[in-house]
């Protein structure tokens, strides 16, 4: 349970330090009037959008780290048969890094307020990401010729649910991604496609992340 | 992302007029909170059935044969399960979070409306799967609410055929719709709180379902990786809980896995689980005293940092559930210590709700009497916890008697208090209507009085060696036979308790039609919720402009002030403000 606890503790550690920042120790019985609250109440509906990813990768970030626990408690037992990772791994995972570069810059584009580099970024993501997945299906590909199916060795087991847990989160990223380019390929102006695109780019570096994190994993182990 | 801009500063919502957009496909909180609460009470309802239906056998094992020995495993699972997820999380989060919270912080509705709509629906889905395990083959699972492997799945153990994978699926689907309606509440509390509304002035019922919101949204993916992971070792055949093992007389196909490796994870999110169910209660509890004792609250900053410590605390006390799976000693003196730990700050909010009363003037109103009702039985349940947080007694009290009437105690009547609690106070905001006292009263004594008598003798039991999870007991030689007479008494009890709830029922219909009109603000509370323009509130909850609050949610009894309570939005006054301490 250690990745779970170190998540557990990081995450304790932030809301508590939020908190604190919140003024938790004051002492609400003495102020009255509304000058104690200093919060500027421009673009909620912005900020609610980005918080709410906020939490819901935090979420996603505690499933990660139990299925990573799982896979050190799983790991030391005696049936445990290593798996060679496909070379294939290491294209995907550059092709995945442009996707997040490639968003990167579309929010940036959009900031800037240049439609059509916005237009060129949101297309090159969904490339970069589809080729990602594409890639991870090529990978499954070869573990099953090499024999290694879902169910012959718990390595195998996690390699396939790890990718396939990685992959769906980021078919859910292409559904969005879609939504968004739909909507810019109609005619949406850049200013409107701000907030789609920057949760968009929070969403994807988040997964690059995830990915190097796991990836990492599978081949030291 | 097309999330709907809400809880704005202006009131920009759509007002749907067809019945359909109001009540059935409905946006507006309020709406899905109570759609939340009758969906909750109604599995509620079956769950309590169920329980009637285990108590006759144990109280009469000779003169019902209602249920067989596989029947009685299927029920004490699907009770279990239903009581603590589907009935008491559902109702406290999805029903009071979503009515409660966006009225209490001054917000015209939660965050993400639509995604509010949605998780409702797929609770409800989530609920109706579950019902479906009583109509397959087999029947729904007795794998016992924990779900054990390598029992849970495999031949021998009622409902491993479909009722196991339904299971799983309505867990996994529960969790699901739990975390659309967690983001919600969560980024609700960020950021719509009304201008005024700083964290430390929210009441404590906000600082509750909130927190508990948090654990829940970080607790339950243990139990979703935990069930992803064992639906594919049932389904797929792979081995990660399942250790070889033989069946049936055949070897079976699975290969070491580890079951501990399962109980791990479920504890990661069942002892969590009892906090998401405990702190909503624990908000809500401080604010029904409160207001009812016409007092403020004793060391309400005690209280938050109590709240926000528990949940902190809350994932590290997980494996004081596994002390007999053979855990190395020095993890079980971890565990024993980290749980006698968190005992503190839930003493020091025992202590502050007594000392809430003390001197207060005291109003025994229906929800003020559940309120202190719960202080009664959460310590009763309590303090049997510190005795089963310690590794030696806990040894020879798992799995008995003892430790159901302490579970019962501290997270199954005290919470249900607190929701009988909570409905009777907000019974006139939400309908306008008062319910008939006299009825509440009777309502709250039968209750109370009646769990008292079903738990209390359970200890009995329990310290007798009565094994829990057993459809009959015939034969064992160590149990006296008069354990069979205290068994007959506790049914008795458990089937008055089971009939007194139609008081309940009854009254909350009744009123409903025939009750005294409330008014806006029966209680004479602070609090946000008690100030709408309207009441009930209609859909986006402040008319054309939102409150501001100047002031914490419990000034009662002000020293100068001309009522004893001063709503939260109510300006400073002129004259220099009185401090109340
Ligand atoms: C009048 C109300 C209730 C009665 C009469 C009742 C009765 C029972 C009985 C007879 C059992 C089975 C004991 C055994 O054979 O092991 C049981 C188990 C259980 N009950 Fe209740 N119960 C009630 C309310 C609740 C509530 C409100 C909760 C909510 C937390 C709850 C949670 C549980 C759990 C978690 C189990 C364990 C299931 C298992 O062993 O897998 N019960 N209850
Ligand atoms: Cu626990």
């Amino acid at each position: 349970m250690i990745a779970v606890l170190i998540f557990m503790t990081a995450a304790v550690a932030i809301s508590y330090w939020w908190l604190w920042k919140q003024k938790i120790l004051e002492q609400p019985w003495l102020t009255e009037g509304t000058a104690v609250d200093n919060r500027d109440s421009t673009n909620l509906a912005g900020k609610s959008a980005k918080s709410g990813l906020f939490v819901f990768l935090a979420v996603v970030t505690s499933i990660f780290s139990l299925f990573i626990s799982a896979y050190f408690m799983r790991m030391n037992l005696n049936d445990w048969l290593p798996v060679d990772e496909p070379r294939l791994l290491w294209g995907n995972t550059g092709v995945l890094a442009l996707g997040s570069i490639a968003i990167h810059w579309t929010a940036r584009a959009a900031n800037n307020d240049s439609i059509a580099t916005v237009r060129y970024g949101l297309i090159a993501t969904g490339i970069f990401t589809s080729l990602f997945i594409l890639g991870q299906w090529v990978a499954w590909q070869e573990l099953v010729d090499q024999g290694h199916y879902l169910q012959s060795n718990p390595a195998a087991t996690f390699f396939y649910l790890f990718t396939g847990l990685h992959g769906i989160h980021l078919l859910g990223g292409l559904w969005v991604w879609l939504k968004t380019t739909l909507k810019v390929l109609a005619g949406q102006n850049a200013e409107q496609t701000i907030l789609s695109v920057e949760l968009c780019r929070n969403y994807w570096h988040y997964l690059l992340v995830v990915w190097l994190c796991l990836f990492a994993l599978l081949l030291s182990t | 992302m097309a999330y709907v801009a809400l809880a704005d500063r202006e009131p920009e919502l759509s007002h749907p007029h067809s019945f359909i957009t109001k009540y059935i496909w409905s946006q507006d909180h309020k709406v899905i909170a109570i759609q939340y609460g009758l969906t909750a009470i109604a599995v509620g309802v079956v769950a309590l059935i169920l329980s009637v239906m285990m108590r006759l056998q144990l109280g009469f094992p000779d003169s019902f044969s209602l249920i067989s020995p596989s029947e009685y495993y299927q029920f004490v699972t699907m009770h279990g399960m239903i009581m603590v997820i589907y009935l008491l999380t559902a109702l406290f989060l999805g029903g009071f979070g979503n009515y409660l919270i966006p009225l209490m912080v001054g917000a015209r509705d939660m965050v993400f409306p639509y995604l509010n709509m949605l998780s409702y629906w797929v609770y409800l889905l989530s609920v109706i799967i579950l019902m479906a395990s009583f109509f397959v083959t087999g029947g729904p699972t007795g794998a016992g609410w924990t779900l054990y492997p390598p029992q849970a799945i495999m031949f021998g153990t009622p409902g491993v055929e479909a009722g196991i994978v339904l299971m799983l699926a309505s867990l996994a689907v529960f969790i699901v719709a739990f975390t659309m309606g967690g983001l919600n509440y969560v980024t609700t509390v960020l950021q719509a709180r009304t201008h005024g509304m700083t964290l430390m002035r929210m009441p404590l019922s906000v600082w509750g379902i909130f927190t508990a919101t948090v654990l829940g949204l970080l607790a339950f993916p243990a139990l979703l990786v935990s069930a992803i992971m064992m639906t594919f070792d049932r389904l797929l055949g792979t081995s990660f809980f399942m250790p070889a093992i033989v069946s049936m007389g055949e070897q079976s196909a699975y290969d070491g896995g580890s079951p501990i490796l399962f109980q791990h994870l479920f504890w990661f999110f069942g002892h969590p689980e009892v906090y998401i169910v405990a702190l909503p209660a624990f908000g809500i509890v401080s604010d029904l005293l409160s207001t009812h004792a016409r007092k403020n609250i004793f060391g309400y900053r005690m209280m938050v940092w109590a709240i926000v410590g528990i949940g902190g605390l809350s994932f590290i006390v997980w494996a004081h559930h596994m002390y007999v799976s053979g855990m190395n000693p020095y993890f079980g003196f971890f565990f024993a210590t980290t749980t006698l730990i968190i005992a503190i700050p839930t003493a020091i909010k025992v202590y502050n709700w007594v000392l809430t009363l003390w001197q207060g003037n005291i109003h025994l109103t229906v929800p003020m009497l559940f309120a202190i009702g719960f202080i009664f039985t959460f310590v009763h349940g309590g303090l049997t916890g510190i005795f089963l947080g310690n590794v030696v007694v806990d040894l020879p009290l798992s799995d008995t008697y003892f430790v159901i009437a302490h579970f019962h105690m501290v997270m199954g009547v005290s919470p249900i208090l607190v929701v009988f609690g909570a409905i009777y106070h907000w019974y006139p905001k939400m309908t306008g209507r008062m319910y008939n006292e006299r009825l509440g009263q009777t309502h709250f004594w039968m209750t109370f009085l009646g769990t008292y008598a079903i738990y209390l003798p359970m200890h009995y039991l329990g310290f007798l060696g009565v094994p829990r999870r057993y459809f009959a007991y015939e034969g064992i030689e160590f149990i006296p036979e008069s354990a069979q007479d205290l068994n007959a008494a506790i049914t008795i009890a458990a089937i008055f308790v089971a009939f007194t709830q139609i008081i309940f029922f009854a009254n909350m219909i009744w009123s409903l039609f025939k009750g005294k009109k409330a008014g806006s603000n029966p209680w004479g509370s602070t609090s946000l919720e008690w100030q709408t323009p309207n009441t009930p509130p209609i859909h986006g909850n402040w008319g054309d402009e939102l409150p501001k609050v100047y002031r914490w949610a419990y000034d009662y009894s002000v020293p100068g002030a001309e009522k004893d309570f001063i709503p939260q939005n109510t300006p400073p006054s002129d004259k220099a403000p009185e401090t109340n301490t």
